[in-house]
């Protein structure tokens, strides 16, 4: 059975019971999703957006699927699509790239999407986080989409965490549609500490009005197989992104952020700095592009990407791409692909510290020019401890929340 | 005015300098592509029967293929069926052994003299050895006999075949194997002629070779075929210049260039591309689909690909180096200008294999009006490569609303001693260093010449004289009329 004649026939296996469960906006969609998945398939290797994923690889493996829509109290302006705002319902599935098949198969099987909708002018004082947790006896498959709409002015942090409470393997296909009004400002967090045994594929889909800022900041800490993708438009003149990542892989992890910058309007700023850490039979890959359209005069955009190989079965693949339709504009992009410093190790050593400790606070302090960029105070220290526990091997399960015992 | 600004103002004037066409007679074989044909042009250059099943496999293979299509171009469509793919100036002797100017037809000798490749004493004292190619076939080499003092041979690729069979069948298709893509299947089938340069061990290329290439009957296409093998030790330079006329159809040129670099040998390939670029409306032009691979086979040996860009309707190539050898080096110097329609998508490929090997890549891209012009490179660094190194920078220099300026680096590594490092910037000329100019005195048009002329330095600097004063002059040809 071909890998998505699986998903295929699940769905038509339980097409009702999802069109029960769900909502009107999430229904209307199905049909053209199943279309659009069904004429593609999965993305191969030759498409240059896939280049680096093994997308058939990963989804063809017998899951279950989990069909239940989001339960119990949600946080402070969050809510389910139901109970949203019909304003806000409506922008369902509106801003990710419809033709994109991994998107198509998460809209054929998501149940419910969760909406975070803050309103005109409202400060979120404290951080939203939601937090997934996998956890399940059986090999199972996840569906999940999220809705965020920042009205004009809004402000907020929103931390999504990814978490596995079980051993068993997990797949989760992950959307996320953010749409910022005019000068709102949003710090989106995703951070996935999971297990070998996980593969995650995120898209965050993001359009900017007019003078809005957003911060996305990317953390694979502990995973299997992830691939991230984002695509960010900037409509509205004077706004501004950051996009900022660090991945931390060893054993056999794989981890392919792929990034899209699009200015459609002049005057808008993007900065990305993305840092891989690269250990054992790790393959990391970045691939970020910045679209510069004609007539985006005044643009100004940066991007960086990092790595560090520590041994020789690491594997790195770079792509910082520009493409550039308009003069007056500043772009650069960087990219480097080494290891550690030599003269900085024997700095350490001189002064007593043994060689793993000294190679383990290189590491650190590498990752640490990301974690620094993290607006949100108490989730930079979090990040500093969560990082060197990584580093040391201690991070291969989450600890600590009562939701995980 | 200085004189140079006005020597840009006649040359512009004049638009294409070298868009004239010889009236040659010429041979040209019937349009279409078929075993055929395949069959035709190894007959008439009376090859022998394994270079007749390379080409018969090539054309096989080809027939295989689908036109790639990832490019960063709008290609219009290629009839493969409507062009010929042989032709030749017909009152040119069968073979040019040693041949004198006067048994080449007076009309080809004018032909290069408005080239600027005089094919006699001129180049005396220039100090270049020419192998010149017209169409099809290659009309006049110079110098043959002092260079075969030093045992080294020069000479077009057809007589490479007949004078020196085993060197041409051991090295054909060892860096570009048929297999290799599209184009390269194509030109496997149906090239035509080019030059075969061979240097012995130990032996220093006491001039600069190069060959000229023209396309000059309407409607063919030019598949010609470079083939350096430089020996232990060895050293040579080598320049290819070329030019078309002015057509309103597209033109295909497909060519493959192959080197081989011995140990400690060292192979310097200089460029200078003119071909038709279509006129201001972006009709007509040059489609120039080219591979060109070097392979560094030896220990330290060196490569060094230096190109200036400026013609085409749409440059598709990508000169690369494989870094076999331990401690070899590659270079890879760029610099594409495109203006009104043209479309270039070029870089280069570093292929690292062998250990401490390093490769630098520079290359600057111009664009104006409503061009477009993408850097697109690979560097691979495999697992054998340990401390390979790689500098790579790539800068766009965007002169214009209109044009684009794309970069699309690729890093592939998969070792963890090595290093590689990948730059890029896109920007346009500063008001303030316009500005900087105006107060001194100097007008807009010159200050964005020599602004442009310095961006480019680092590569033109790497080209020999002759060729950096020739590709200086195109730089200021092709960017005028954009800075507006």
């Amino acid at each position: 059975m071909s890998a998505e004649k699986q998903y295929t026939d699940f769905y038509a296996e339980v097409r009702e019971t999802i069109a029960a469960r769900s909502c009107d906006e999430m229904n209307a969609c199905r049909e053209k999703a199943l279309q659009t998945f069904a004429a593609q398939g999965f993305p191969s290797p030759k498409m240059e957006r896939y280049r680096y994923a093994k997308v058939e690889a990963d989804f063809s493996p017998n899951y279950g699927i989990a069909l239940a829509p989001l339960a119990g109290p949600l946080p402070p302006y969050c809510f389910r699509i139901a109970d949203a705002d019909p304003r806000v319902r409506v922008l369902y599935n509106n801003v990710a790239d419809a033709a994109d098949s991994i998107v198509a198969l998460n809209t054929l099987l998501s149940v419910d999407t969760l909406v975070v909708h803050v309103p005109r002018g409202i400060k979120v004082e404290h951080p939203i986080q939601i937090s997934n947790i996998l956890k399940g006896e059986h090999d199972t498959m996840v569906s999940r989409r999220i809705l965020i709409v920042m009205d004009e002015l809004a402000e907020a942090d929103v931390i999504i965490t990814d978490r596995a409470a079980s051993q068993s393997r997990f797949l989760t296909n992950q959307v996320i549609e953010v749409v910022m009004g005019d000068g709102s400002h949003l710090s989106l967090y995703e951070i996935e500490e999971t297990h070998l045994l996980c593969t995650r594929y995120g898209s965050v889909f993001v359009q900017q009005g007019r003078n809005s800022s957003l911060h996305h900041t990317s953390l694979t800490l502990f995973n299997g197989h992830t691939r991230g993708r984002l695509d960010v438009q900037l409509q509205g003149e004077g706004s501004e992104v950051t996009a900022n990542g660090c991945v931390i892989a060893d054993k056999m992890q794989r981890v392919d952020n792929n990034t899209l910058i699009d200015h459609q309007v002049p005057h808008c700023q993007s900065s990305e700095l993305y840092k891989y850490v690269l250990d054992d039979s790790a393959v990391g890959a970045f691939a970020g592009k910045v679209l510069v359209r004609e007539g985006a005069q005044k643009t100004i955009s940066k991007e960086t990407n990092a790595n560090l190989c520590a041994t020789r079965s690491a594997r790195m693949y770079s792509q910082p791409m520009l493409e550039i339709y308009a003069d007056d504009v500043q772009c650069s992009h960087g990219s480097t692909v080494g290891q550690m410093d030599e003269a900085a190790l024997f700095y350490m050593r001189q002064r007593g510290i043994d060689e793993p400790e000294a190679r383990l606070l290189l590491k650190a302090a590498f990752i640490t020019e990301v974690i620094e960029t993290i607006p949100l105070l108490s989730l930079r220290d979090r990040l500093h401890v969560l990082v060197d526990k990584r580093l040391r091997g201690e991070l291969s399960k989450c600890e600590g929340c009562k939701l995980c015992k | 005015m200085s004189e140079r600004n006005s020597f840009v103002r006649e040359v512009a004037e004049k638009k294409y300098e070298y868009g004239f066409t010889t009236d040659v007679q010429t041979d040209i074989i019937e349009k279409g592509l078929s075993e055929d044909v395949v069959r035709l042009i190894s007959q008439k250059k009376g090859e022998p029967d394994w270079l007749l099943e390379f080409r018969l496999n090539a054309y096989r293979y080809w027939l295989t293929l689908e036109q790639p299509t990832w490019g960063h171009l709008k290609m219009p469509p290629i009839d493969y069926q409507a062009i010929s793919y042989y032709a030749a100036p017909a009152q040119k002797p069968a073979t040019v052994v040693g041949a004198s100017s006067a048994d080449l037809d007076p009309e080809l000798i004018k032909t290069f003299d408005k080239l600027g490749i005089p094919l006699e004493e001129r180049m005396a004292l220039a100090g270049t050895a020419v192998d010149a190619v017209m169409d099809s076939v290659s009309v006049k080499t110079t110098f043959r006999e002092k260079l075969r003092e030093k045992g080294i041979i020069f000479c077009s690729i057809s007589e490479a075949v007949r004078e020196h069979p085993d060197l041409v069948r051991e090295y054909l298709g060892s860096v570009v194997p048929y297999r290799d893509n599209f184009f390269a299947a194509l030109n496997s089938a149906v090239f035509s002629d080019g030059s075969f340069v061979y240097i012995p061990k130990g032996v220093r290329c006491p001039m600069e070779l190069s060959t000229y290439f023209r396309i000059n009957a309407r409607g063919t296409g030019q598949f010609e075929r470079t083939l350096i093998v430089c020996d232990d030790d060895a050293y040579v330079s080598y320049l290819e210049g070329c030019t078309a006329p002015v057509r309103d159809e597209n033109q295909l040129h497909a060519a493959i260039v192959e080197i081989v670099v011995k140990e400690r040998a060292e192979v310097k390939y200089s460029t200078v591309q003119n071909w038709y670029p279509g006129d201001s409306e972006g009709k007509g032009g040059v489609l120039n689909l080219v591979t060109k691979r070097g392979h560094l086979r030896g220990r330290d040996s060196r490569l060094s690909w230096t190109q200036v860009e400026t013609g085409s309707a749409i440059t598709w190539k990508y000169p690369s180096c494989v870094l076999s050898g331990d401690g070899s080096q590659a270079e890879f110097y760029s610099v594409a200008v495109t203006n009104n329609y043209q479309q270039a998508d070029t870089g280069t490929k570093m292929i690292h294999i062998g250990k401490n090997t390093r490769s630098t890549i520079i290359s600057k891209g111009i664009s104006a009006g409503k061009s477009q012009n993408a850097y697109r490179g690979l560097v691979k660094v495999a697992s054998t490569a340990d401390n390979a190194r790689n500098y790579s920078s790539c800068d766009s220099l965007l002169l214009g609303s209109q044009c684009g300026a794309h970069t699309f680096p690729y890093m592939d590594v998969h070792n963890d001693t090595a290093v590689v490092e990948h730059e890029a910037t896109t920007s346009k000329i500063s008001e303030d260093q316009l500005f900087y100019c105006n107060q001194r005195g100097i007008n807009t048009e010159e200050a964005v010449s020599l602004i442009v002329n310095g961006y480019a330095k680092e590569v033109i600097n790497k080209l020999p004289m002759e060729f950096a004063v020739e590709a200086q002059k195109l730089l200021g040809v092709s960017l005028e009329g954009s800075v507006g």
